[in-house]
């Protein structure tokens, strides 16, 4: 288990600056959220995390060290993430197996059958997947194979963007269970970016309040319910969740 | 009993996975074959291909062998296609003339078509300075009319077939780049390549594995559809005595020496003629054909 410690994080594309100096930690084992409205940020901070982004100014530490002094493949197996979409993260030529194998063979791990075999069951997919392509896998399916990807380099740290939002409400619930367990399992620390505080509530016990590039408040668990948000802004936004839920 | 699984397993995949890439072929050559005008041209190019294969046991006489008491003679049972003004029997020719035809388009193909990936996948991939780079130079080849340019280089390298072939391919493979490029600027800001990159992929591994395989369809189409432009273009050239020469059955070349009998003669010119356009027209409809197969949005039934 690692803890993540973001410091100064700022990115500019051209003259719009995108990130406004982002603090705030995780401690190892946890699960932070990151919720906002679109275009606020968040899923950036995940691609400067991962340095899918290169050009930023600030610091992360995952572990005590510096992503930017971590060698490729040791950063590859510190840190990996889930992305939003799962018809567009799998390569719609690849098969399950290409796309497990190439992580392995790229960072040089041997027993490929048994890792294989081991991380599909862990996400719960039968071992015959392997020779499907994602056009025959569905949404539900594509995610968790798209989750066994993250795992079978056995990192710590699982960034999740938006990992349920493009999926059936049915199966967001079973990937959502799924991500809870796999974390109980093998103690991942989880940053995981949301605009459902449904989702949240759910599977964090902090969260940071996104708005304009900049955190504006971070909350427990707790204080979804009560409303206890004191920054105007996240009140708004925890406000209108809510009322939302009871409407629905 | 986990033992025997995984002792199983491996050779079951080899038999599963093989079939799987002939399946994609079979399915993509019975759709070929539904559309009458792609079945035309899968036709031509196995008439052509068998052409040039069997071409020793087709033939009725040596295509070289001179016989000057029955030159010009009309198309006849002896001599299908007639004789030349030498008394070469012009339907062997024309059969020994589909080998360097074939010679010609797969050469080129092979030159043109990884040049063509790798430049331009690497500039889509990159972008910035190296894109620009790589794409202006491609903007100077573009910019030549090709005839001319492979003319030109034929002119400087000595006139034969190979430098032909490689003159040709010169000027073949900008189209292809630029194409490659285009699809690639889709596809790298994709998820999937996010991911591989996570993975710890190189650049390198990434354009291979994840990028060259979603562009090749497209510049297979554009390849099929490209070999008519070579044929016509290899043609030309051996028409102005650049290409392959005598006493080579170069298509071109055989119109260039029928030419001067055309009027009194004139299946001298014909039935080269006829085998220039028939090809390159099959290669044409093939192309289309083709694309209609590999369109990715047609993909997921297969």
């Amino acid at each position: 288990m690692k803890s993540v410690n973001v410091r100064n994080m700022e990115i500019a594309f051209g003259e719009t600056r995108v990130l406004k100096d982002v603090c705030f930690d995780v401690e190892p084992g946890e699960c932070f959220g990151l919720v906002g409205e679109s275009g606020s940020g968040k899923s950036t901070v995940l691609r400067c995390l991962s340095l899918l982004l290169s050009v930023w100014g600030g610091e992360v530490k995952i572990g005590g060290t510096s992503v930017r002094d971590m060698a490729t493949p040791e950063r590859c197996r510190t840190l990996q993430m889930v992305f939003q979409d799962p018809y567009g993260s799998l390569h719609p030529r690849h098969s399950v197996r290409t796309t497990l194998s190439e992580s392995l063979i790229v960072n040089r791990l041997d027993n490929h059958q048994e890792r294989m075999e081991q991380v599909l069951t862990d996400v719960g997919l039968p071992i015959d997947f392997l020779d499907r392509y994602p056009h025959q896998l569905s949404g539900g399916q594509r995610q968790r194979v798209a989750i066994a990807r993250a795992l079978i380099l056995e990192p710590d740290v699982l960034l999740l963007d938006e990992p349920t939002s493009a999926l059936d409400v049915s199966v967001q619930a079973e990937i959502l269970n799924l991500l809870a367990r796999l974390r109980a399992e093998k103690g991942f620390t989880y940053i995981m970016v949301s605009h459902d505080l449904a989702v949240v509530d759910h599977m964090c016990e902090r969260f940071a309040v996104m708005q304009a590039g900049r955190i504006v408040e971070i909350l427990p668990r707790e204080a979804i319910p009560g409303n206890g948000a004191t920054d105007p802004y996240a009140r708004e936004l925890i406000g209108a969740s809510l009322e939302y839920e009871r409407a629905v | 009993m986990t033992m025997t699984d995984a002792s199983q397993r491996p050779a079951r995949e080899t038999v599963k996975r093989v079939p799987q890439s002939l399946i994609a072929l079979r399915n993509i050559l019975t759709f070929l074959l539904k559309s009458p005008t792609s079945a035309f041209g899968l036709l031509v190019l196995a008439v052509l291909l068998s052409g040039a294969a069997l071409a020793p046991l087709l033939a009725t006489h040596d295509p070289y062998a001179q016989d000057l008491q029955s030159a010009l003679q009309a198309p006849s049972m002896a001599h299908f296609f007639g004789t030349d003004e030498l008394g070469r029997d012009i339907y062997s020719r024309i059969l020994y003339g589909s080998r360097i035809t074939l010679t010609f388009i797969t050469l080129v193909s092979v030159i043109v078509g990884p040049i063509g990936l790798l430049v331009g996948t690497v500039a889509g991939y990159f972008g910035g300075r190296i894109d620009t780079v790589l794409m202006r130079i491609t903007d100077i080849f573009l910019s030549f009319p090709s005839l001319i340019l492979s003319l030109a280089f034929v002119a400087a390298l000595g006139p034969s077939l190979n430098n032909a072939i490689i003159a040709i391919s010169l000027t073949a493979w900008p189209p292809i780049a630029r194409l490659a490029r285009a699809e690639t600027l889709t596809f790298r800001s994709a998820d999937y390549i996010a991911a591989a990159r996570l993975q710890g992929a190189s650049s390198g591994r990434i354009i291979w594995r994840s990028i060259v395989p979603m562009c090749l369809p497209s510049v297979l189409i554009r390849l099929t559809l490209n070999m008519a432009t070579v044929i016509l273009t290899a043609a030309g050239l051996g028409f102005l005595g650049l290409g392959a020469q005598p006493p080579l059955p170069e298509w071109g070349a055989m119109i260039a020496t029928g030419r001067r009998y055309m009027i009194d003669s004139w299946w001298t010119v014909t039935f080269p003629g006829l085998a220039i356009l028939c090809v390159s027209l099959a290669f044409n409809l093939l192309g289309d054909g083709l694309r209609d197969a590999l369109d990715p949005k047609q993909m997921n039934r297969r």
